[in-house]
């Protein structure tokens, strides 16, 4: 009797999710997409949020898999585990050499039919592409260009002091002793690996200039990691050091963000992510705060590229699939979600008007840097070198940061390291 | 028993012989006589099993890649000890290894001897005993990524014990361990203490209360002073409580990965990175599944090296008996 009315009882539940399923079908009639990431932020999450209402406009089911976490570190440990388990999702937000590592696995599925459809060859800036292509084919969409060697000044502390924009490291120093004189923290720093390594970008290329950077970091030329030129780089550092106040151990780069809104600090040196901080507060480029190169790389742009990477999946995700790929690099889609997230576009032909000073300043100097091949991938972000090497070099210059090691121990220690992931 | 077993064995296959209509019946009874006699090893089976696939095989997975060339997931092409190379030419784990050493040394003996004290004060007959035991054994309810968070707030120059310190009055006051690489090792100490004297105090007092009242009773009419009691009996008495509490340590202390992530996250500068943190990035992060692998093998051979004599000297007396 029991076991009838159970069996009954399971019978009818069937049915009715059959009739469910049934209902909702016309609904995602171009398919579906599960998207892996780890945007949960406020602004990178409202940057998300525009993909997803472009996506559902047109029909297809968006099924979120966020995974928290901002380095993503857990997000790839459940795609590890996802890929192994053939469940792979149909996207996944990914950085740099990442893209690459899992196009190697034979992962990723191929765009080129989108690909070619929109041009994304013309439109995307090379050195990108090196990156979201593999083997000549496309398999992840850029979604933004984010670029690391920015300052970011509180422009009323600026005005106080009589500041002007640095051109040279000399001159950054001057800047920061007269915010010392008056009063307030010099440089806002959170103590971190990968903000010291983000620093440590505009360093190399302000020592160096665009070529040393790409010999050194890119081609992990040995004669450029233990030259002199890396010394002065390392210098440059060991100066930002004394600039920073002494509780910055540990600190969360928003946190840092946070201290030049306040006024407690007058600079930060850090990615145009912050600009999202700065817009959360109600803050307004050139009004309440003022952003310039790292001093003495203009003309530079060491990036780093969102983008989302594209899994083999079923037939029945294949629809749903292309048509992302396709909105991802659709010029408003690309301006909407670079004014949210604080990044440029990843196409070289969408108008800049929309955005503020430094936005418009980003737009042109990615522009500049990739007609004189000098936009160049980010090491603390993983666009220049695969992730053993970047982790190599992060135990180095944040050792260096964290302590009185020298210049010249440190770049011996940077290559001997790095000759270790070999 | 081997000899009954086999013996039921014989009926049953001469039952079967018999293939008599008789056969099935005189059958029934014995097939549960045989799953009866297997029940127990039935019944462990599956947990065996599950410890064998999901303990020892893993360990020789991970043994096994760690000689392999697996960068981002786990690939089979042998490099013999490249990544034994790659994981002891790296500064980083020298001091993860130097770091678990002060760590253990400094957890181990300081929460123990917190622990006895503790114990040794909670033992003397006071009030409110059972709400001051309760105290002390609740930071042990606590995760250590909670304790780890609460120490980060107290032990933060800007936030804790220097700024109170500032707010009294006492502007030259410092306590900056936590933002100092040679010091801030001993903040995951002094969290760590903080979490589980409380636990070790608990072992201590139920061994204390264990110990027979004549013996302390005959040592004071001896004249002994409460001192030497303590000094040469009690604590004597007690060196079963120190080797359990000196393994469940132990093995806290090689395996800590929350107390860091949560008090110092590693830094100031890998200064207080432990191989377990280690372990994790480079797995997990930095796409060397190989060198992690191989820092996993060397924990393995460090709690083994710590385990398995004590483990032979706790068992070999009692060898005898359980045969």
């Amino acid at each position: 009797m029991t076991i009838r009315s159970t069996a009954r009882a399971l019978l009818l539940s069937a049915c009715a999710g059959l009739a469910l399923t049934a209902a909702s079908q016309p609904a995602r009639a171009a398919g579906s997409v599960e998207v892996v990431h780890w945007w949960t932020s406020g602004g990178e999450a409202a940057a998300l949020n525009v993909l997803k209402k472009k996506m559902e406009g047109q029909g297809v089911a968006w099924k979120d898999a966020a995974i928290a976490g901002g380095g993503g570190a857990q997000a790839r440990t459940v795609l590890q585990a996802r890929i192994a388990s053939g469940n792979p999702p149909t996207a996944m937000q990914m950085l740099g050499y990442v893209i690459q590592d899992w196009a190697n696995e034979g992962a990723l599925a191929n765009l080129n039919d989108v690909a070619k459809k929109d041009g994304w060859d013309k439109v995307v800036p090379v050195p990108l592409q090196r990156f979201d292509k593999h083997n000549g084919a496309w398999v992840a969409a850029p979604a933004g260009i984010h670029s690391t060697n920015w300052v970011w000044v509180n422009k009323a502390l600026f005005d106080k002091v009589g500041g002007s924009v640095p051109n040279s490291f000399a001159e950054f120093l001057a800047l920061a002793q007269k915010f010392k004189e008056a009063g307030v923290i010099p440089l806002a720093h959170g103590g971190q690996p990968w903000q010291e390594m983000t620093v440590f970008d505009g360093a190399v290329v302000s020592a160096g200039g665009p070529e040393f950077y790409k010999k050194a970091f890119i081609d992990l030329d040995k004669a450029a990691l233990t030259s002199d030129t890396m010394k002065a780089a390392f210098d440059q550092l060991r100066k930002l050091r004394g600039l920073v106040d002494p509780n910055f151990s540990g600190r969360d780069w928003n946190l840092a963000t946070a201290m030049v809104i306040r006024g407690e600090a007058g600079m930060q040196i850090m990615g145009d992510w912050a600009k999202g901080e700065f817009a959360a507060a109600g803050k307004e480029a050139g009004k309440d705060y003022v952003c310039f190169r790292y001093p003495g790389t203009q003309g530079t742009v060491t990036f780093n590229s969102d983008a989302f990477a594209f899994f083999k999946v079923g037939k029945d995700q294949q629809a749903g699939q292309a048509l992302m790929a396709a909105d991802v690099l659709s010029p408003d889609f690309q301006v909407e979600f670079s004014l949210l997230k604080g990044s440029a576009p990843a196409r070289n032909d969408v108008p800049s008007d929309r955005f503020d000073s430094c936005g418009k300043k980003a737009i042109a100097d990615i522009k500049e840097a990739d007609a004189r091949g000098s936009l160049l991938g980010s090491m603390a972000h993983g666009h220049a070198a695969p992730e053993a090497v970047k982790g190599a070099v992060a135990d180095v210059v944040t050792g260096f940061f964290n302590s009185d090691m020298s210049s010249a121990d440190a770049v011996k220690k940077l290559a001997a390291a790095i000759d270790l992931t070999r | 028993m081997k000899a009954s077993l086999s013996m039921k064995r014989a009926e049953t296959s001469d039952g079967e012989r018999g293939a008599t209509p008789t056969g099935a019946r005189a059958r029934r009874p014995s097939l549960i006589d045989r799953i009866g006699d297997q029940l127990p090893k039935i019944v462990v089976a599956p947990t065996f099993l599950i410890t064998l696939v999901f303990v020892y095989g893993f360990i020789a997975w991970t043994t096994y890649l760690s000689f392999t060339r697996s960068t981002m997931r786990p690939s089979m092409v042998w490099e013999g000890l490249r990544p034994h190379e790659r994981l002891w030419g790296n500064p980083v784990w020298h001091t993860a290894l130097g770091n678990l050493g002060t760590y253990a040394l400094l957890y181990i003996g300081l929460s123990t001897l917190m622990g006895m004290l503790l114990a040794i004060l909670l033992d003397q007959r006071i009030r409110a005993e059972g709400a001051l035991r309760t105290i002390y054994l609740y930071p042990m309810a606590l995760s250590f990524i909670v304790t780890g968070t609460a120490w980060k707030w107290i032990l933060n120059p800007g936030l804790g014990i220097e700024k109170l310190m500032h707010d009294f009055g006492f502007q030259d006051f410092q306590f900056q361990w936590l933002v100092d690489p040679d010091m801030a090792i001993y903040c995951l100490v002094i969290a760590g203490v903080w979490q589980s004297s409380g636990f070790v105090m608990a072992m201590f007092l139920a061994a204390l209360r264990g110990i027979d009242g004549e013996i302390i009773k005959a040592a004071q009419i001896d004249g002994a002073g409460l001192l030497r009691i303590y000094a040469r009996i009690i604590i004597p008495m007690m060196r079963p409580v120190f080797l359990s509490s000196f393994i469940i340590l132990g093995h806290l202390a090689i395996k800590s990965f929350d107390l860091v992530v949560a008090l110092t996250g590693g830094g100031p500068g890998n200064a207080t990175a432990l191989p377990a943190t280690f372990m994790y990035e480079m797995t997990f992060t930095r796409n060397q599944v190989a060198v992690g692998a191989a820092s996993a093998v060397v924990m393995l051979m460090t709690v083994c090296a710590v385990i398995v004599p004590y483990l032979y000297s706790e068992l070999r007396p009692k060898g005898g008996a359980h045969g």
